[in-house]
């Protein structure tokens, strides 16, 4: 088997959940300047939303395809619902407020989604019913399953849309140009509020679609799970450059390819004195290194004072 | 000389804006008629760009009454007010830098939907500012002072302006530049919008205009013809230098 293609082919499968999470993260502050630290909640909703309706539907005879659709629609829904509420909520009262304040209403949002998750489904790990036949593929000495390919293509046609959408539409006009001076962008007839609420609702549907993939490639749900997920699709918007788009999927994917070849090397290279349980240590040498090294990330051209 | 207020586009009355607790407009009166350009002159400070945000929205006047024609400005939202041709071109510009100069032009007709004439009004723009057309594709930050007036001169444009307020155009700019903008501000106004002027410069501000306001720490204190004005001891002392 060749463990260099297979680390590189799970970085870049678990690089593609990141780099979709990332976004949320870095359009959100690129409109507002806030990290949202309440969006990995949302990837856990749509999870567990997705996991309930799968298990609804599961015994009701319909064809896999049409369920696992139907789950994925029902979870985006939810979950633009819940980004949007968050925004309203908890964010835009304190639009004027000094910049600590809707941080620290992000960590109690976070805070209240993960127990009402804890409270509704439970505190267990809950298995993600696999719905289509997990075939496996020998790719010249790897591995690759379905479902993977499955991510990796659903990912790259999602972020696809999104520049498309960003670049040559009305609406991604008027994001950008928000993003970069609101006042002017008021003045041009943008109703910004608006504008926020989409870009909210886009982020969380990005997290419904990577809460799913991530669910159906390790086939584990739990209430738990989107807060290291957010971290470390946080440290991939940084890496990156946050508030640059383009930065967030480069970031998320070399996050994962790190991560992947972090993990897959590390016993080798410390002699086995370190296993690849390791692996969560990587984002956050990561996350440091960048802040100390080159805080403006990636691609990102300014230098992210605003935090 | 001033309009009568059935006439008026544009009709100001006591308006009064105060910045946590200090009174930058202590209550003015102003008219707008339609078609006219309109100077709106003072030093450094006097409440002139406070004024046209407050025309514009941005800012929430403490008292006092503004009538667009002939209608309470006071229910709408400051993104609202392009769609009734009420526009201001901001001090400073407020470009997009990091949209193309294209992209620029396309948001001054974000609110507009008719497809055809949109790209109409956009040759248009682009015949009046070849510069324009020449660097459509370039980022907007990447153009020079007086380029990027222009662009924003015709981003107010895109959106068909019946009444535009401009904020010091001539600011930061080279005078060969001022005198190409000024020259474009008098096609506009010759075209039939009426234009409110914000200027440091009175002279210039006075030779294009058919009217002039002259205000001080927040108060009109003068107001008549523009040639009056001109030709007035006082602004001349005060504001012309001589």
């Amino acid at each position: 088997m060749d463990i260099l293609l297979q680390q590189i082919i799970n970085g870049f499968v678990q690089g593609s959940v990141y780099a979709m999470v990332a976004l949320g993260y870095t359009m959100v502050y690129g409109i507002l300047g806030l990290i949202n630290f309440a969006h990995g909640e949302v990837v856990m909703i749509g999870a567990m939303v997705a996991m309930s309706v799968i298990q609804l539907l599961i015994s009701s005879g319909l064809p896999p395809l049409l369920i696992l659709l139907i789950s994925l629609i029902i979870s985006i829904m939810v979950c633009m619902a819940l980004g949007y509420s968050i925004e309203r909520i908890a964010y835009r009262p304190l639009r004027k407020a000094p910049r600590l304040a809707p941080l620290i209403t992000a960590i109690g949002v976070s805070i209240v989604l993960q127990n009402l998750a804890m409270i509704f489904w439970g505190r267990a790990y809950h298995a993600f019913p696999s719905l289509l036949p997990n075939n496996s593929h020998m790719l010249s000495g790897a591995i690759i399953t379905e479902v993977q390919i499955l991510i990796v293509l659903v990912a790259l046609g999602m972020m696809g849309s999104l520049l498309l959408l960003m670049h040559r539409t009305r609406l991604g006009r008027a994001m950008r140009a928000v993003a970069e001076n609101p006042s002017a962008a008021i003045l041009m007839g943008v109703n910004i509020n608006g504008v926020i609420a989409i870009t909210f609702m886009l982020g969380s549907a990005l997290a419904a679609v990577a809460g799913m993939m991530v669910s159906a490639n390790y086939g584990i749900v739990h209430y738990y799970m989107g807060s290291i997920l957010g971290l470390k699709a946080f440290t991939a918007a940084v890496l990156g450059g946050i508030g640059n788009m383009r930065g967030a999927m480069v970031g998320g994917l070399l996050l994962g390819l790190i991560e992947s070849l972090g993990a897959g090397y590390i016993g080798d290279l410390s002699g086995g004195f370190l296993g690849s349980h390791y692996q969560d240590v990587f984002a956050f040498f990561v996350l440091i290194s960048v802040l100390v090294f080159r805080p403006s990330g990636l691609l990102g051209e300014r230098v992210a004072e605003r935090a | 000389m001033i309009a009568s207020i059935s006439k008026s586009l544009l009709q100001v009355r006591n308006l009064k804006v105060a910045y946590g607790g200090i009174q930058a407009l202590k209550g003015i009166n102003l008219d707008v008629a339609p078609g006219e350009l309109v100077a709106l002159i003072g030093s450094n400070g006097a409440g002139k760009t406070t004024t046209l945000k407050a025309l514009a929205g941005l800012l929430q006047p403490s008292a006092g009454e503004i009538h667009y024609r002939g209608i309470s400005l006071q229910n709408h939202a400051a993104h609202q007010l392009i769609q009734e041709g009420l526009v201001l071109v901001p001090e400073g510009r407020g470009v997009f830098a990091r949209l193309t100069v294209e992209e620029n032009l396309q948001m001054g007709s974000y609110c507009r939907n008719d497809k055809s004439s949109i790209a109409q009004d956009l040759q248009h723009i682009y015949e009046l500012f070849p510069r324009l057309a020449e660097r459509h594709t370039q980022l907007a930050g990447t153009l020079s002072g007086g380029e990027q007036q222009m662009m924003a001169l015709g981003r107010a444009l895109m959106s068909r302006p019946k009444l535009l307020m401009l904020d010091e155009p001539s600011m930061g700019l080279a005078p060969m530049m001022v005198v190409k903008i000024f020259e474009t501000i008098r096609n506009i106004s010759a075209q039939g919008v009426s234009i409110l002027l914000v200027e440091q410069n009175a002279k210039l501000a006075l030779e294009v205009a058919q009217r002039g306001y002259v205000m001080e720490s927040g108060l009109i204190t003068l107001s008549d013809s523009a040639a009056n004005l001109l030709g007035s001891d006082v602004v001349r002392r005060a504001y012309l230098g001589s």
